[in-house]
């Protein structure tokens, strides 16, 4: 594999000029649908219940009672203990369940456990498995370490969708983050992803960048289209359109769609629909109008 | 879960914001806005619909005393006013360009073409920095060049081109009064628009009578201002071969000259740069202002070993570029500046195919209105360094590409030009770097980017590029009389 680099600076620069597109009317509508599809729907906190799980799947199937065209999101995505509880949630719906796994966030766990975490979410029938990497075996250098967690992790999915998150905000460099996402490809992935949304910074528009490029040199080298899952910190409906901007001018409109992006985010939603309701409405609905849960 | 892709566009994005157009304009001297004497006027196309969008006096040989003469009669007291206090008035005239930055950066795209985007982001902000940075230098012209004493030149002709027209004219005008001087400007007479703005904005911040005229025209005009015996120095932006004549009519005259001409610049991508940066280095480098650039990135010299692959991407990349209305926001390459240029563009892009090279047109057309002068973006393969599309300005969105195989060659590629304004490198080691930038012979030379600019930072060129430097601390020299002190300039 031959190593690619990454200037950051103007890495940056490229992604900051993606922000000047102007998305109105039309544009505007239409990009705030196919977010709110791409949304991975996300809890992942100590305090989970079946309670909050059940309402944050009822919230995914229908995320907007009472404004027209709005769809579903793309996946719930819980922790090991509520897959078998949201995947009868959203039943029928068409929504996905996606289970983070491999001892999520650290991936800090002898590799026997963490394959038999993602075997038991497969067997629970979680649909994507998202798993992190191991950073210290990348930081120390021992990257065939990494590929083969990898690798046994893909293996151990069966049939369910591997996401594989980078925690690029540990990685630090974009050249590591260039690296990271080329072995995770080589290694498997369906998706490669950010962050796990428990380390600062999370996704940004820079990183994501890299990555995207990442997947298009996959893709003229070997013809097959990965995913990819900003996670973490993005919060507003304005800052998800510009996105779907890099997205499309990065890979191109093939990657407009749920199979192939994805917005991994929990606050993120409301303020597409409260977007999305004064498109339909004409005015700005108060935050207090759309269910936090 | 939808596995269909969705074919998602921009909707339209007009910036929709009045900006007032008069429809006529007079000549600004004395600080009064004048008809030409002999009433001669001439018309102002906007490039992005082909109409009629103002018209404009042409000065004639007297408006041309009558502007020096005004000059002339300003030039003692601004001189001897305290610096700081002409520092004020730049700095006056640096804010209320900020303050009206939306207007100017309309005019701009309606008189030239360019997209709202970079008159909004880059001609109106670096215009307005421009003044800010030599306000600071009028208070400390005696530091600036320790041991020498430092005098006002006198009364300046400017005469700025059409691809930049408020940000030239601030190029020119900053320096220039920050030193003490009087200016007689003339902007191109495809874009007169901002110009005759910033004279309103002279007025508005109260500069004297006479310290600013602008003298609106064609080359007649703007030879009669160079040739007048009342100016001391000239300043000039543009072609070469205008540069040319303009020198030869002052030899001999005793008149301080300084030259930004036109440019061929190599941009090199080694085989160890970040590519997919160089990549969007490359298209910022040529597609940037539609190619109206002296120093455009317009001969890519790439290591063969990644040659189809920078290719590969590069053409992708430009499949991106949105073709259309100036004044739409998601625009990124407007209209041609004037049909003449859009002429000369096509002329080159059929002389280059006759010559043997392959042509790709690329980019995409959005909503066009009709009657305007637009050119997809475009490169050249199959190109040898003796065609004449890798020997000449063009001035438009028209890439050639060639290759290199070791630095060495890329070096002797490089400098293989008849100018010198500017030069790109990509490369992820710093020893190559410094290694090419130290033997490009270029006046700027940029390492892992391009076309950034900076008032601080001094521009100009080697051999038909020019001679001189604007913006920095270098950027005053031409305006000052630098002598040892206790003798008399």
């Amino acid at each position: 594999m031959l190593r690619r680099t990454v200037d950051r600076v103007a890495a940056d620069a490229r992604a900051a000029s993606f922000r000047t597109r102007s998305i109105k009317k039309d544009a505007k509508l239409q990009g705030l649908r196919l977010v709110v599809s791409m949304t991975d729907l996300t809890t992942l906190e100590g305090k989970d219940s079946p309670g909050k799980v059940r309402g944050l799947c009822r919230k995914a199937v229908d995320p907007a009672p009472g404004i027209e065209g709005v769809p579903s999101v793309a996946a719930v995505c819980v922790y090991p203990n509520h897959v078998a509880l949201a995947k009868q949630a959203v039943a029928g719906s068409g929504v996905q369940v996606a289970s983070v796994a491999t001892a999520f966030p650290s991936g800090q766990a002898p590799l026997d456990l963490r394959l038999e975490e993602v075997r038991r979410v497969v067997a629970d029938g979680t649909d994507e498995v998202d798993m992190v990497i191991s950073r210290g075996a990348l930081l120390a250098g021992r990257t065939q370490q990494v590929a083969e967690e990898i690798r046994a992790t893909k293996e151990a999915c069966g049939s369910a969708h591997l996401k594989v998150i980078l925690e690029t905000g540990e990685l630090e460099t974009y050249d590591l983050v260039r690296r990271a996402s080329d072995l995770a490809m080589e290694a498997g992935a369906d998706f490669i992803k950010t962050s796990t949304g428990k380390v600062a910074p999370a996704a940004t528009m820079g990183v994501t960048l890299v990555m995207l490029e990442a997947i298009r040199d996959h893709h003229r080298a070997t013809g097959v289209r990965i995913g990819m899952k900003p996670a973490g910190g993005i919060k507003s409906a304005k800052e998800a359109l510009h996105y779907l901007v890099m997205v499309k001018e990065t890979l191109g409109d093939a990657w407009l769609s749920p199979s192939l992006f994805r917005f991994g985010a929990s606050s993120l939603l409301n303020d597409v629909l409260i977007q999305l309701r004064r498109l339909d409405t004409g005015v700005y609905a108060a935050h207090y109008d759309v269910s936090k849960e | 879960m939808s596995s269909s892709s969705t074919t998602w566009d921009y909707a339209p994005a007009p910036e929709s914001a009045p900006a007032e157009i008069a429809e006529a304009y007079g000549l600004f001297i004395d600080g009064e806005f004048i008809e030409a004497l002999d009433g001669g006027s001439m018309d102002s196309i906007e490039p992005g619909t082909g109409q009629l969008l103002t018209r404009f006096a042409v000065a004639g040989q007297a408006d041309v005393d009558a502007a020096v003469a005004a000059a002339t009669r300003a030039q003692p007291a601004w001189a001897a006013l305290p610096a700081r206090e002409r520092g004020k008035y730049l700095y006056r005239i640096a804010r209320r360009l900020q303050e009206r930055a939306r207007e100017f950066a309309i005019l701009e795209t309606r008189d030239g073409g360019k997209p709202i985007k970079e008159s909004r982001d880059v001609d109106i902000p670096e215009a307005a920095k421009h003044f800010f940075y030599y306000a600071g230098w009028a208070d400390k012209l005696d530091y600036a060049f320790p041991g020498r004493r430092a005098q006002p030149v006198g009364v300046c002709a400017q005469i700025i081109p059409w691809n930049f027209p408020l940000l030239m004219a601030a190029w020119k005008l900053a320096p220039a009064l920050a030193c003490g001087n009087t200016v007689v400007l003339k902007p191109a007479e495809t874009t007169p628009l901002t110009a005759l703005r910033l004279a309103e904005v002279c007025q508005e911040v109260g500069l004297p009578q006479g310290v600013v005229n602008v003298l609106t025209g064609a080359g007649e005009t703007g030879a009669a201002l160079a040739a007048h015996p009342g100016v001391q120095k000239l300043a000039f932006t543009g072609s070469t071969e205008v540069g040319k004549k303009l020198a030869e009519g002052v030899a001999g005259s005793g008149k301080r000259l300084t030259l930004e001409l036109g440019g061929k610049s190599p941009h090199i991508i080694c085989e160890d740069a970040s590519l997919d940066q160089a990549v969007e280095g490359i298209v910022q480098g040529i597609f940037f202002n539609q190619g109206h650039v002296c120093c455009a990135g317009s001969r890519l010299l790439v290591q063969e070993s990644v040659q189809d692959e920078v290719v590969e991407k590069l053409a992708w990349r430009m499949q991106q570029i949105r073709v259309g209305d100036p004044l739409d926001k998601n625009t990124d390459l407007g209209a041609i500046n004037s049909a003449g240029q859009l002429e000369t563009i096509q002329r080159y892009l059929a002389l280059g195919q006759e010559e043997g090279a392959t042509l790709h047109e690329s980019g995409q057309f959005g909503t066009l209105p009709e009657g305007g002068y637009y050119q997809r973006p475009c490169y050249f393969e199959n190109v040898q360094p003796a065609h004449s599309i890798a020997r000449e300005e063009i001035f438009g969105p028209v890439l050639s590409v060639m290759s290199f195989r070791t630095p060495e060659e890329a070096i002797q590629r490089a400098n293989d030009t008849p100018y010198g304004l500017a030069a790109g490198i990509w490369t992820d080691k710093g020893s190559k770097m410094f290694e090419l930038a130290s033997r490009v012979r270029a006046g700027v030379v940029w390492c892992n980017t391009y076309n950034r600019f900076d008032a601080s930072s001094p521009f100009g060129g080697y051999q038909q590029s020019g001679f001189g430097r604007e913006g920095g601390r270098h950027g005053l020299k031409p305006y000052l009389k630098l002598t040892s002190w206790g003798a008399e300039g």
